[in-house]
């Protein structure tokens, strides 16, 4: 394997890591007052390996030739398709973040920190690893990155209780879970004497030992607790509730997508010849996440918790896809992860635009009574947002259910997908509940704050996204998301 | 015919809505008049168009838009009389809001507007997901309708209109999965030719029935409706009893007896039984309402159940009669919704007892309420008439036992709708301000006078409105004649005589 091939598969992660590392050395010499210039080259670093990405989405690639460094990393059409969606979100969630910072709603520390870029940048360089791992290193290390910048980032601001309590425990769980995690990965290791997805899944074959079978259900539930799913979902609506909002936003997009892709990617090519070992866990995963994610959120008065439970309804869906367990259920998956990027991204930015004219946010649903008539525009971006989170056609949010269930009722798995279907009802209970306080009732908030056009722009760009339009998007995104889930089922 | 005319005919609303989104209230009100005006003239181009005895599906268009399903409309005999419907009643519906919504205007005729698109894209899709899409996205325009230009109560009202109709649509979206998987096909002419295994027509059946049944609604499904109704503002309440309701009815006569005619079979005693018990109970419930619209709600259930009859009574007769009821039930219970309407427009009250003697002071609009109460009786003459005596005709040649246990609805319609014009529009004026009030202006004459005209005309000559929708009704019984239930109106065959029948029989002594 030489060098220079490797590298060249890996150029998106060398350039966020050379800009992370200067913008480091910049914020530490410059300070917060290159706050800003940092934060727009960051994007920029963020956009340009995003466009490093296009051909090879473009063109699919799978097979041996994308193995780097040995079998470390492998950089398929799923690694890329999971890499734009990441680099997407994270862009978008620097965008906004400024005018959160430099408003008193970052309490007496008002003001943009250099260092929040710097850790966006690092955390996106831990997804990026994550999402292209062959190997168990590679993987916790990718993980470890991305959670370590994602701790500071949630207790960024240190004088707010909130913010430090949310950074702390997410802390304190998350290190846990690695733990759970890194105990499997040794089991696995004691049991089939290797560390990289190929041999692992090799000396799996054929019965599972006691052994092994306890390293799949550690490795799992370690990444259940990553990706938020029920029973390992507790730390959600707690730390989505503290942070920073702009900060949840990241939370809820970037590490989600690379959470679920690592997740994928584990069971197909580590445990894909154990199918009927995993699939049992994921369908019960799915199941519960969509119920109780959505009775969670029924009494919840704090649009951020509500959003967090939501968030954990949607990984549900996800995970239906992956219990598909062939190639129609890892693409409708990924379609899924595509539109639910869109729209919660669209939720937070519009709950970044509630504020009044200091720039405080509103959070709660008593808050926002009656926007439709005070702030149409959002009011009608969120309408079109809680619709389409709600599965309701003819919004994009729909046609993400549609391909899950798709996948699910023509693998055989009919009744699954009617409990989980008929369990989304109870979601759109408090979808419809976001629609009815903005509409039906009298106006009591006093959302006056002028958001800037970043804000805009990006409501905007996601409220076209999940409109009827973006089912003319469906084709290509579909496409896309066949060449990488195909990518997923070769086996070098 | 190359202009592509039903997707031109869901542009035009679907351009007035984006404009009347924007636009102040006065300038909304003229543009969702001028595209739903515009809609319908589509509207008589595409019957005047429509070639009948021609293909079974006409001005189909078919585009490569989407991943997953197709946008493919078309439309037959059936669908071509229910999308008149929607355009037909939709300038009346704006005209009816024009003055009692003064608040959000746009808005509202944006969600009107809305609204249309769907039921035309509803009745026109010809693939199964497309159906589902434009089916299902209703739901939007019209909680908001309820829930922000509705009554007192709205909030529980829309609510409960939401989640019933979701839990039972999800259902019918598996099972459309499942078929689409077994046929490998979402394209419903094919669809309907396709001939599922019979265990799994039982699934499919109760899926698609948990949806429409829903939709009709029928008994024990329908307390969302009363509900919406009487919460609904007046052209919210014609546009659900006139068209949306409808959408069951059109599901059962498109998905569940071609698709699945040995489970409908199976099943019709179920619809019936159901059917029987809606007709005697929700018509008593009708008789002791004393809020307007709650009765007439409930006197829709009890007209929507003589359709699910007719179309579960597998005959030629039966079909048609169920297909007549629906238009002319959107006509008439729509045109009633319109009279409380009006006088709840200036006494701002749905409460029978507070009118009376209104023939005295408004004749004109006595004389357009008892012409919509006696077609909504089924007085002969009017619309009601025919579509109700072809559908229990055709039940007859079923079951006796259902005809006449349904033939009692009318008697009973008679009775909750006499009663309701007597205490309305006869007797004294009880109260000051409903004496005080004045006849219809020429804003609810437009309202009011082309659809009693639509009712007087499918009363006398209803082969208009049958002609279109013979051949597919034709072939659609012929579909499902194999599976037919049991009938006991067939004569039963003795054993043969032994003798001819004008045999005499002699005495051998030969004395008498």
């Amino acid at each position: 394997m030489d060098f220079h091939a490797s590298f060249a598969l890996v150029a998106p992660e060398l350039l966020l890591t050379a800009a992370g590392l200067v913008l480091l050395l910049v914020s530490a010499w410059g300070g917060d007052k290159l706050a800003r210039p940092i934060a727009i080259l960051a994007a920029a670093a963020l956009f340009g390996a995003g466009i490093m990405l296009i051909p090879g989405l473009h063109f699919g690639v799978d097979g041996p030739d994308t193995f780097a460094f040995g079998t470390l990393l492998k950089v398929d059409s799923f690694a890329l398709f999971a890499k734009a969606l990441i680099f997407l979100a994270a862009i978008a969630c620097l965008m906004v973040a400024p005018a959160f910072f430099n408003s008193e709603a970052a309490g007496s520390e008002k003001g943009l920190r250099a260092e929040y870029s710097v850790l966006v940048l690092f955390a996106v360089l831990g997804m990026s690893i994550m999402v292209s791992a062959s190997d168990f290193l590679t993987l916790y290390m990718g993980l470890e990155l991305n959670s370590l910048a994602a701790y500071v980032l949630a207790a960024i601001l240190r004088q707010d209780q909130r913010s430090a309590e949310a950074g702390l425990k997410y802390f304190v769980l998350g290190a846990l879970a690695s733990g759970i995690l890194l105990y499997g990965i040794s089991l696995l290791y004691g049991f089939t004497g290797a560390t990289d997805f190929r041999s692992v899944r090799a000396a799996l074959e054929g019965d599972l030992s006691t052994g092994q079978l306890f390293g799949l259900i550690f490795v799992m539930s370690g990444l259940a607790f990553k990706i938020a799913a029920v029973p390992f979902h507790m730390w959600t609506p707690d730390v989505y509730e503290g942070a920073p909002t702009p900060v949840t936003a990241f939370f809820s997009t970037a590490p989600k997508v690379a959470a679920v892709a690592l997740t994928a990617r584990v069971v197909f090519e580590v445990f894909g010849g154990q199918v009927d070992a995993w699939q049992q866990i994921v369908m019960f995963a799915a199941l519960a996440s969509i119920v109780f994610g959505a009775l969670g959120a029924i009494g919840q008065e704090n649009l951020k918790r509500l959003l967090a439970y939501s968030s954990i309804n949607n990984i549900g869906f996800i995970l239906l896809g992956l219990a598909v367990a062939d190639v129609a259920g890892a693409s409708a998956m990924l379609v899924y992860l595509f539109i639910y990027v869109a729209m919660s991204l669209g939720s937070f930015v519009a709950l970044l635009m509630l504020r009044d004219e200091d720039g405080n946010l509103y959070e709660k649903f008593a808050d926002i009574r009656g926007l439709a008539v005070t702030q149409p525009g959002i009011a009608w971006c969120l309408l079109f947002l809680m619709f389409s989170l709600a599965g309701i056609p003819p919004l994009l949010g729909f046609y993400s259910k549609f391909v899950v269930f798709q996948a699910t009722v023509e693998a055989g798995l009919v009744a699954f997908a009617a409990i989980a279907i008929a369990a989304s009802v109870i979601g759109a209970f408090y979808y419809i509940k976001f629609v009815k306080v903005m509409f039906f009732d009298e106006p009591a908030g006093v959302v006056t704050g002028k958001s800037g056009n970043a804000h805009w722009v990006l409501l905007a760009l996601t409220a076209l996204i999940i409109s009827p339009l973006g089912y003319l998007l469906t084709p290509s995104i579909t496409d896309l998301a066949d060449k990488a889930a195909s990518a997923l089922f070769v086996i070098p | 015919m190359e202009f592509p005319i039903l997707t031109v005919m869901m542009l035009v609303p679907l351009a007035g809505a984006l404009a009347c989104l924007f636009s102040g209230a006065g300038a909304a009100r003229s543009i969702a008049l001028a595209s739903t005006l515009a809609t319908f003239g589509l509207g008589i181009l595409l019957w005047t168009n429509y070639e009948v005895g021609g293909a079974q599906w006409q001005f189909q268009e078919s585009y490569d838009l989407f991943a997953g399903f197709s946008y493919t409309l078309g439309i037959d005999g059936i669908a071509l009389m229910l999308i008149m419907l929607s355009v037909f009643l939709m300038p009346i519906c704006i005209l009816a809001s024009w003055d009692a919504i003064q608040k959000r205007v746009g808005e509202y005729m944006a969600a009107f507007l809305f609204m249309e698109v769907l039921m035309i894209g509803t009745f026109a899709a010809q693939d199964l997901f497309l159906f589902y899409i434009f089916f299902e996205a209703g739901l939007i325009p019209m909680y908001l309708i309820i829930g922000v230009w509705g009554g007192d109560n709205r909030i529980y009202a829309s609510y409960k209109f939401f989640l019933y109709t979701l839990l039972g649509s999800v259902l019918m979206l598996v099972a459309m999965f499942w078929m689409a998987a077994e046929a490998g096909t979402s394209y419903i002419p094919t669809l309907m030719e396709y001939p599922f295994p019979g265990g799994a027509q039982t699934w499919l059946w109760l899926a698609f029935f948990a949806s429409f049944a829903v939709k009709v609604p029928m008994w024990p499904f329908h307390t969302w409706l009363p509900d919406a109704h009487v919460q609904a503002p007046t052209a919210g309440s014609v546009i659900l009893a006139g068209v949306l309701l409808k959408l069951g009815g059109y599901g059962f006569i498109r998905f569940s007896l071609p698709m699945f005619p040995e489970a409908s079979a199976d099943f019709a005693w179920f619809v019936f039984v159901l059917s029987m018990v809606a007709v005697v109970y929700t018509s008593l419930v009708a008789l002791v309402q004393a809020d307007m619209k709650k009765l007439i709600a409930y006197s829709s259930v009890a007209h929507m159940a003589i359709v699910t009859v007719g179309l579960f009574a597998f005959n030629i007769q039966g079909l048609e009669g169920a297909m007549l009821i629906m238009l002319s039930h959107g006509l008439v219970s729509g045109a009633l919704f319109l009279c409380v309407g009006v006088i709840y427009d200036r006494l701002h009250t749905r409460e029978i007892e507070r009118y009376g003697g209104l023939s005295i002071n408004m004749p004109y609009y006595a004389l357009f309420f008892l012409l919509f109460t006696m077609a909504s009786i089924g007085l002969p003459g009017t619309s009601g008439f025919v579509g109700e005596f072809l559908s229990l005709a055709g039940i007859y040649q079923t079951s006796s036992l259902v005809a006449l246990i349904c033939t009692t609805g009318i008697i009973l319609g008679a009775a909750y709708m006499l009663y309701l014009y007597r205490r309305v529009a006869f007797g004294d004026q009880k109260n000051e301000d409903a004496a005080s009030m004045g006849d219809i202006r020429p804003r609810e004459w437009a309202m009011m006078a082309p659809i009693a005209a639509v009712v007087l005309w499918m009363g006398v000559y209803p082969e208009s409105f049958l002609a279109p929708m013979r051949a597919d009704i034709a072939a659609l019984d012929a579909q499902i004649a194999a599976a037919a239930p049991a009938s006991d109106a067939e004569l039963e065959a003795g054993p043969p005589r032994k003798e001819t029948a004008n045999a005499v029989t002699y005495d051998a002594e030969g004395h008498h």
